[in-house]
């Protein structure tokens, strides 16, 4: 099981370490060819803004969405859910739209502002607790009728998926914790079985 | 404070930050003009400072901190980090800079030192900051000052990339020096580095710095951010390079391209970006 993490700009270095812990075969993505033979995507934090820039530069837009349309799952963290995400603000910018749910950029503050926390996430099986890794994090201000908010914290959801969509406003990769990677591989697998 | 063995080093969600930062370019700007263009051209971060490297060089008397004015300039052309500058030992500098809600804090040989003997408590900020290093003792002395993002210090404003090769190839040594030894061996090789015996020991253990480690001081062309990108850093600083070039946009773009694709395979981006900024050398 090949998955590929989009490695431009950001902290592709840490998810390529936890997908091999989950026994996954990571691929580091820097042109969009590199797409053609992957299971699934993940799309790191980082700067979005330097991100889109560099997606712009090797027109990867369109290879993205032709993924998705192909049911292969894809993951953002931090950066990567404001590119996922329907609509973005402040500033608003474009994004891919791939997951219906409207995000708000450094909503918590600056680097000061980054915390940690602890919350229970129930992802396929027995609930357990996780920690979370706030970065200058975005906000999911606005959840569409489609997804379905997975890990919340202080009222607001964190975790959400819609469909093969994963998106996360904090950093699973920063931690020892293979939860949430786990989780994603098996969305990855489960589409395969899907596909022939 | 993070990590394991009773190794006391930068919080997680600070080093999380260099993380954040890897495989971008953290571009010097000195007003809001050019912050903008940093953003727009891709940079991963901005450094505000009162003038660049070349200009201090060239100038000389005392360089210190930006001002609060024009920090906060900064900060509100652009949502990407904004680090800044503070003077070697100057913590109220930094305490300022803390206050101000910068997002990395640089304790910076490029300003002029306020201590020649001692350097920032970097435990005692609600910020990270990063240093610069000449070889791993240096790396490792700062680190366990609290430094949540090693650089090389190279030789800033100078456009001559052969110090932070040096620095870069000292720390990269060091570390597989270090993986190499015996148990035995550490306490006289941290003697030696002049470094903390519990982080000679790690960075033994693991094969690397427990920081992330990026290069500074002397990168002006695309070609040059590949080398030390190659070479092992993570990601780079660029100075007077770009704001000093004629056509600051092109050949900062030209810089994060080549940053990017800094690996064998992508040697036709790199031809690409080299053209970029040459073509901008000649007008």
């Amino acid at each position: 099981m090949k998955i590929g993490v989009l490695a431009l700009q950001g902290d592709f270095a840490l998810h390529t370490q936890a997908l091999e812990r989950c026994g996954a075969e990571p691929v580091l993505v820097r042109k969009p060819e590199e797409l053609a033979d992957l299971d699934g995507l993940v799309i790191p934090g980082g700067e979005s803004t330097t991100v889109l820039r560099l997606m712009d530069a090797w027109n990867f837009v369109p290879a993205i969405e032709k993924f998705h349309a192909a049911g292969k799952p894809i993951f953002g963290t931090c950066a990567g859910l404001i590119l996922l995400a329907r609509d973005v603000s402040s500033p608003s910018q474009f994004s891919l739209g791939l997951i219906d749910v409207g995000v708000e950029r450094n909503a918590y503050g600056r680097q000061r502002e980054s915390f940690e926390a602890l919350a229970t996430a129930t992802l396929g099986g027995t609930p357990a607790q996780i920690e979370l890794v706030f970065i200058r994090a975005p906000r999911i201000r606005r959840i569409g009728p489609g997804v379905q908010t997975l890990v919340t914290h202080a009222g607001d959801p964190v975790m959400a998926q819609q469909g093969t969509v994963l998106v996360a406003a904090f950093h699973p990769e920063l931690t020892a914790d293979l939860t949430v990677h786990r989780y994603f591989c098996e969305l990855v697998r489960s589409a395969r079985q899907r596909t022939p | 404070m993070s990590e394991t063995d009773g190794l006391r080093i930068a919080d997680r969600k600070h080093i999380g930050l260099a993380e954040m930062l890897k495989g971008g370019v953290i571009m010097d700007v000195t007003n809001a003009e050019q912050a903008k263009i940093a953003e727009d051209a891709g940079a991963a971060a901005v450094m505000a400072l009162e003038r660049v490297p070349s200009d201090i060089r060239r100038d000389g008397g005392v360089a210190r901190m930006a001002s609060v004015k024009k920090v906060k300039e900064i900060q509100a052309a652009v949502t990407i980090p904004v680090m800044a500058k503070a003077r070697i030992g100057h913590f109220v500098e930094a305490q300022i800079l803390e206050a101000l809600g910068v997002d990395y804090i640089d304790e910076s040989e490029v300003l002029t030192p306020a201590d020649e003997h001692f350097h920032i408590d970097k435990f005692a900020f609600r910020i990270p900051f990063v240093c610069g290093c000449r070889d791993l003792g240096e790396a490792l002395r700062r680190i366990g000052e609290g430094a949540a993002l090693i650089r090389t210090k190279g030789e800033a404003g100078s456009g001559n990339i052969v110090e932070a090769v040096r620095h870069m190839r000292a720390v990269v040594a060091g570390v597989k020096r270090l993986h190499a030894l015996g148990r035995e061996e550490l306490m006289t090789e941290a003697k030696t580095l002049g470094a903390p015996y519990e982080l000679v020991r790690w960075v033994s253990a693991h094969g690397r710095l427990p920081v992330p480690n990026f290069s500074a001081g002397g990168i002006a062309t695309p070609a040059d951010a590949a080398l030390m990108m190659q070479l092992g850093a993570e990601a780079v600083f660029v100075g007077s390079g770009i704001f000093k070039s004629s056509d600051p946009a092109a050949r900062a773009r030209a810089i994060v391209q080549a940053t990017t694709h800094y690996k064998d395979p992508d040697v036709d981006q790199r031809v690409v970006a080299c053209a970029v900024a040459e073509g901008e050398a000649s007008r």
